[in-house]
């Protein structure tokens, strides 16, 4: 083992990994992490902490982390190349490993026009591919970026996000590939709506023999009703949403959608552990984590490892 | 070349309210091919304050002058003979122009009717497009001859991100995704091995980012 990281443990054991998602408040107040934390307790095997997510203004990843750690629950850094530099960057990775922080997300971060302070000045110092490396050199080789030894390697196992959905198309598989060059220990996929264009981009990963070297796992988001996949299909770049889903969630009554939203989510859980190279799942349930536990339950994932 | 914009004549007009006799300064060279502070547009500028300015209160005395360059001490002097008849310089120069100007004349105040925007192309009449942001270490050579730094709105090194879709950028639907052009060039040219190269992260003290730049020539220094 590399680090301390309980998804490290899990994927050393050979289990199917399960994690889940929570966003900071827009204010001081830690027991809105805190209750949505104790949710998932007991349900995954990780909870990642985003990062001030579509560049609106939120309580901090790392501070949401330590919150969550204080509860038993294991974070997950999330850490964007949008607002940090170098220095910035490197410090705040010491920092979270020094408060028993044990995974990191790479993420290159939404561009600050579609937040609340559009007229912010925005960094990207690093990329995210950069970032991967950046966090590898200063756990296996002790060295900072620029060349000087780090005294307390942080222990941190290396995430990164991929959408196989976004364009161009044909490129998803070789950049998945650069970020598995760069050291990335596991990666969460963007919502898996359409599992057949998923299941190409796994055959492709598979052939370019990927897959051996990073641990994926298959991103999912429940919908709560059709206007949400609808909006998710229209409006949110780089996301495929079948029309099928959408007939499927129309041909239910209003108040009967959320829960067809749920059981979609655990059909697609279903799906994806029988693809090979797939080695967890990642459940984004934006503002409705209370959903988490009936669907890893019902996904039959339980109990946790 | 260095494309501008002219400022909101409401904007010039509050900037110069208290003078009463302007020296009124275009530029021969960029702005002049990207319409903003050229002959014409000193012109332009020149009636539409002197129409406001008699409408609305005490008119003003605007001479009309265009340097062949202001980025250049020789053109500059040309002004000497004549600029203390002016309380003040309205300069249609990019920025930099603008503070050559500036430094020239320490008594003299120096107003910009002019936001400087980007290094950019002419893309058909009226439409200029950013393409260089003067990074000082080229990566041309690498990307298909298509710049990441300026033309990607995170200036990623590898990209593209998550939000490339249909060849256009997050930011903007107008906008091209700079990672999409550089893959499809890459394609094109049977180049895009390139692409799997994880590039390493910038030297970015060639930049801005290393404090103001200057570039001393020996050989050429008198």
């Amino acid at each position: 083992m590399k680090t301390m990281s309980n998804i490290e443990r899990v994927l050393s054991g050979g289990g199917f990994v399960v994690t889940s998602e929570c966003g900071p408040p827009r204010g001081s107040d830690g027991e809105v992490i805190r209750r949505k934390g104790g949710l998932l307790k007991g349900y995954v095997d990780g909870v990642n902490v985003t990062d001030n997510q579509t560049s609106v203004v939120r309580m901090s990843s790392l501070a949401s982390c330590v919150l969550l750690k204080g509860l038993g629950l294991e974070p997950i850094l999330q850490m964007v190349c949008r607002d940090r530099n170098r220095i910035a960057i490197q410090s705040d990775l010491l920092g979270a490993a020094a408060l028993g922080i044990s995974n990191v997300v790479c993420l290159t971060g939404d561009h600050q026009v579609f937040g609340d302070h559009k007229t912010a000045k925005n960094v990207f110092d690093l990329d995210s591919i950069q970032l991967v490396g950046t966090v590898k050199q200063l756990r296996d080789e002790g060295r900072f970026l620029g060349g000087d030894e780090v005294h307390g390697r942080p222990g941190l196992f290396i995430g990164a996000a991929e959408n196989p959905f976004a364009d161009p198309f044909e490129i998803r598989a070789r950049r998945l590939g650069k970020k598995v060059r760069a050291g990335c220990d596991f990666i969460q996929t963007q919502c898996i709506y359409n599992v057949e264009r998923f299941e190409r981009w796994m055959l492709e990963v598979r052939s370019l023999g990927l897959s051996d070297r990073v641990a994926i796992l298959g991103g999912v988001t429940p919908f709560k009703s059709v206007g949400m996949a609808r909006y998710m299909k229209e409006k949110v770049p780089g996301m495929d949403v079948p029309e099928e889903l959408i007939a499927r969630l129309k041909g239910v009554p209003k108040e009967r959608q959320s829960e067809e939203g749920v059981r979609i989510c655990v059909e697609t859980i279903k799906r994806l552990r029988e693809i090979p190279g797939v080695r967890g799942v990642h459940i984004m349930a934006i503002e409705w984590e209370e959903k988490v536990p009936e669907i890893v339950e019902a996904a039959g994932l339980l109990p946790r490892p | 070349m260095i494309v501008g914009d002219r400022k909101p004549l409401e904007e010039i007009l509050e900037m110069i309210k208290s003078y009463k006799k302007i020296l009124l300064l275009g530029c021969n060279e960029c702005v002049t091919v990207c319409a903003a502070g050229g002959e014409r547009e000193v012109g332009v500028l020149a009636t539409e304050l002197n129409l406001v300015r008699m409408k609305d209160g005490p008119g003003i005395e605007i001479k009309e002058h265009t340097l062949e360059r202001q980025c250049d001490y020789e053109y500059i002097d040309q002004i000497r003979p004549f600029v203390e008849e002016y309380e003040a310089i309205l300069s249609m120069a990019c920025g930099a122009g603008v503070q050559y100007v500036a430094e020239h004349f320490a008594q003299k105040p120096v107003i910009p009717a002019v936001n400087t925007t980007f290094l950019g192309v002419t893309i058909e009449q009226g439409v200029w497009s950013e393409r260089c942001q003067g990074c000082g270490e080229c990566v041309l050579e690498r990307t298909g001859g298509i710049c990441p730094i300026a033309r990607c709105a995170k200036s990623l090194l590898n990209g593209p991100c998550g939000g490339s879709s249909q060849g256009k950028c997050e930011v903007d639907r107008e906008v091209d995704c700079g990672w999409q052009l550089i893959i499809d060039r890459l394609t094109g040219l049977d180049l895009l091995d390139r692409y799997d190269e994880v590039v390493a992260v910038k030297d970015w003290k060639t930049a801005r980012d290393g404090g103001p730049r200057r570039r001393v020539r020996e050989d050429l220094r008198l």
